[in-house]
């Protein structure tokens, strides 16, 4: 132990002594330093390169000139001059023809399924089949039609919605103000023996007068639906918000108002017509009418 | 060395290390905060931003309330990415009637900046009740019980005067009209010319629940259905060297 301590006296001390105990010197490794020396020169260049310092009225802009929002701008541009062709030739041809043309389909299709992914599908579901009172894009029942021009008008304008004034519009009453009790529960009985559902047969009768006084102006007369009201069939047992007797007695009573935005300040016409083209593609769409 | 030779002094006298480190720190801070608050290129004048409405603020309290800050940001940085999924990134000016700002650092849940008439109020009172139902793959819990909340909204003129307190314009005409704006706004039967008038042409006035009275599922989607839309970026164009 005490050659040790004999050896230790050989050894630097900074000098700095308290109640006799002095603080050697044992440096940093030399590597070490010089790493720490280096960032701190690094600090400096980058507040000299980027924007950085604060003075009078603005900070310094830094000498590589760099702006987050001139990089994404730029970042967006890149890839909007990269489709800026086709996605010209997508929002000027005839709706019709975007199916003739196989790479503008192509790309409309896969264009269109990143437009709902990110857009249609917290409603509409990311596989398209629609949950209560969201329309399932899947099959080919179509409330407001089911052909390109339609389901670009609807994507367009929207339903219902405050913000465009040609949204597409219609209102169901809510018959519990205008019907009894007992008149609805006819009409729902009658409703459903539409579709086939099981029902009260007594009722049916009763409820048909009940239905072409007030339900076929619409509906139409065998209940097969408008669709330049977006009055939906109700014979082909496809229910927005459900077939069993009381949900449709709550949809008589109270009626429905389902509402989508509109989507032509938000999308471009190109995307527009890309996600229609991609819904038209699921599986239901339309071919045009003349 | 000099001056670095006296640091014994400051290290041998515990009250002088403290008031030097207190300077040192505030100098830092000062350098980095203050020129925040008088750069020009920091301060973005913008048009239509307002203060919310009383039913948007008491939407905004519950949007605290139940920290939905915890798992959303309202904050959409500009990246390409970003832009392309939620929308415009944001300005600092849409938070500046904010206290505090809800820019959020968490997402597990989307950016709701822009979510503003992204979606229709029925589609909000579903997912509120039951987000499943209409996102099979959210893992957001269930908000039911803010339909069946009802808020008389009696103490709202007293919020905004704390808010106008720190700073938010708010008129005294603004938080006397506060309680009958707050009930006019989700009651499209009532008169709600003077909400218009004192807040502007573009707010929502609807029954947002779609159900009778003021729930705090009005006032909360009345304030998400205008996240986002203020600014009319239409006639808005970013200065792109800020």
């Amino acid at each position: 132990m005490s050659k040790k301590q004999d050896d230790d006296l050989d050894y630097e001390t900074t000098g700095h002594e308290w109640d006799g105990i002095k603080e050697y010197n044992k440096p940093l490794p030399r590597w070490w330093l010089w790493t720490f020396y280096a960032t701190i020169v690094w600090g400096v260049l980058y507040t000299i390169a980027y924007p950085a310092w604060p003075g009078i009225k603005d900070a310094t802009p830094g000498l590589l000139g760099f702006s987050t929002r001139a990089q994404v701008a730029e970042d967006i541009a890149r890839f909007e001059d990269a489709n800026s062709g086709i996605n010209a030739q997508l929002a000027s041809v005839e709706l019709t023809e975007i199916a003739q043309d196989a790479d503008l389909n192509q790309f409309a299709q896969n264009a269109g399924a990143a437009v709902f992914r990110t857009w249609c599908a917290q409603c509409h579901g990311s596989g398209a089949a629609g949950a209560k009172g969201y329309p399932n894009l899947l099959d080919d029942d179509w409330l407001w039609g089911g052909d390109i021009e339609a389901i670009h008008a609807t994507i367009s304008h929207g339903i219902r919605n405050e913000e465009d004034p040609d949204a597409r519009y219609s209102e169901m009453p809510a018959f519990g103000e205008l019907l009894a009790e007992e008149e609805i529960s006819q009409v729902v009985n009658y409703v459903m023996s539409l579709s086939g559902e099981p029902q009260d047969a007594s009722l049916v009768a009763a409820g048909e007068t009940v239905f072409l006084d007030n339900c076929a102006a619409c509906h139409m007369d065998e209940g097969t639906g408008d669709r330049w009201q977006g009055a939906p069939n109700l014979t082909d047992a496809i229910w927005l918000y459900g077939g069993d007797y009381e949900t449709l007695t709550e949809t008589v009573t109270y009626s429905r108002y389902g509402v989508m935005p509109p989507w032509t300040d938000r999308l471009s016409e190109a995307e527009i017509r890309a996600v229609a083209t991609y819904v038209h593609g699921l599986g239901g769409g339309e071919a045009a009418v003349e | 060395m000099g001056i670095l030779d006296k640091h014994k002094v400051l290290e041998t006298n515990a009250t002088l290390l403290l008031i030097c480190s207190f300077l040192v720190v505030t100098i830092g801070g000062l350098v980095q905060i203050v020129p925040l608050f008088y750069l020009e290129n920091t301060i973005e004048e913008v048009e239509g931003m307002r203060p919310y409405t009383p039913l948007e603020l008491a939407g905004r309290d519950v949007y605290l309330r139940e920290g939905c800050y915890v798992c959303h940001s309202q904050m959409i940085r500009p990246m390409r990415d970003e832009v392309e999924r939620y929308g415009h990134y944001s300005l600092a000016a849409e938070s500046m009637y904010d206290h505090p700002f809800q820019w959020g650092s968490k997402r597990t849940g989307p950016d709701l900046a822009r979510v503003g008439g992204r979606y229709s109020d029925d589609w909000h009172v579903d997912h509120l009740r039951d987000p499943q139902s209409v996102v099979p793959e959210s893992v957001m819990p269930k908000y039911g019980y803010l339909e069946a909340t009802l808020l008389e909204g009696e103490h709202i003129g007293e919020l905004m005067a704390t808010n106008a307190f720190v700073g938010v314009p708010y008129t005294s005409e603004m938080i006397e009209a506060a309680t009958q704006d707050f009930r006019a706004q989700a009651d499209p039967d009532r008169d709600y010319d003077g909400l218009l008038e004192r807040y502007g042409e573009t707010v929502n006035v609807r029954n947002f629940d779609g159900q009778p009275g003021v729930s705090e599922a009005d006032a909360l989607i009345a304030y998400l259905q205008m996240l986002g839309t203020l600014v009319d970026f239409s006639t808005f164009t970013p200065d792109a060297s800020r």
